[in-house]
């Protein structure tokens, strides 16, 4: 069983990485590429019930995995 | 006074520190492990710069989880001076201790220059020394220093009077093209609301010595210093008063 945690910068914040990503994808020749967002995923092996984890997680995604003032996040258990 | 200077693995400015607070301003200036539990009798911390934990996950994230930081926290929270420079500003903001955040820079580039800094307001233990309209000059060596924070924070620290350090040009402009890292409203360091926990991209320690091209940074440390003594004093006439 795994959790699997998408982190993503909030919109407000500034993503320069995203920027100059979509700019390298634009001169790929890519057109339409309306933003790019960089984030992080990350992958904890868990044992145990998924239902009691999911609290756990969530805990320790706004403590530690993201910063809530910068990030957005999201994870499923499966 | 007796500084602590807080070493996690990764911090490279720790020696920088101890060496402007002992040998410049003749303090007591003693090293603390981040496996730590107390902070002795010290009456400041210093959160130095560096990479701790070698920036993973985030800047400074990993370091408020070190024993050491319970005790920072309780000793910040009854008053204590807390200084973070450099990564020590990312990992008080991290902590909690600041608000806000510290992200990549704008450039996406490390910068390592000379900055110019203006001191909105003498009214903080870290800035009380710096002559009113005077623009400090201090190095910069960072590659995630672009404050951020909400707009809700934003408007307190600025009610509160809480940034003592923006970015300016060399004449003393709030100007974007000095702004070296994409920091909102040019801030490069503030205070708490309770005005006794600060933190500052900056480096005041690669700055206290005129060998070194220049000790505006001295001023920091001056200002803690005499803020200490004062309060010593004051202490000391109230028990004789009393």
């Amino acid at each position: 069983m795994k959790a699997k945690i998408v982190i993503t910068p909030k919109k407000a914040v500034l993503d320069p990485q995203g920027k100059t990503v979509q700019a390298a994808l634009e001169q790929m020749g890519h057109d339409g590429v309306k933003a790019v967002h960089v984030g992080k995923y990350l992958e904890i092996e868990l044992e145990g019930d998924a239902e009691s984890w999911r609290p756990k997680i969530d805990e320790a995604c706004h403590k530690l995995l993201s910063n809530p003032v910068i990030e957005d996040y999201h994870f499923t258990i499966e | 006074m007796h500084f602590a200077v807080l070493q996690f693995p990764g911090s490279n400015c720790d020696q920088d520190c101890v060496h402007v607070l002992a040998n410049v301003l003749g303090q007591q200036a003693d090293y603390l492990w981040h496996k730590e539990e107390s902070l002795g009798n010290a009456d400041a911390v210093i959160v130095p710069g560096g990479f701790s934990y070698g920036d993973y996950l985030r800047t400074g994230s990993i370091a408020q989880f070190s024993p050491v930081m319970k005790s920072v926290k309780a000793f910040a929270n009854e008053g204590g001076l807390v200084l973070g420079i450099c990564n020590g500003f990312q990992i008080l903001c991290e902590s909690g201790l600041l608000p806000g955040a510290l992200v990549r820079n704008r450039s996406l580039q490390f910068r390592c220059e000379h900055v110019y800094l203006r001191v909105p307001t003498a009214d903080s233990p870290f800035t009380s020394d710096v002559p009113e309209g005077m623009q400090l000059r201090m190095p910069i060596a960072h590659g995630e220093g672009c404050y951020f924070a909400e707009e809700q924070t934003l408007i307190s620290l600025q009610a509160n009077d809480q940034i003592l350090f923006q970015y300016t040009n060399e004449t003393g402009e709030l100007t974007d093209e000095a702004n070296p890292n994409g920091s909102i409203l040019n801030i490069a360091g503030i205070c708490n609301e309770g005005r006794n926990v600060c933190g500052m991209m900056p480096h005041p320690e690669r700055a206290s010595e005129n060998v070194l091209g220049g000790n505006d940074g001295r001023l920091v440390f001056d200002s803690m210093l005499h803020y200490f003594e004062d309060k010593a004093d004051l202490t000391q006439a109230f028990k004789v008063k009393t």
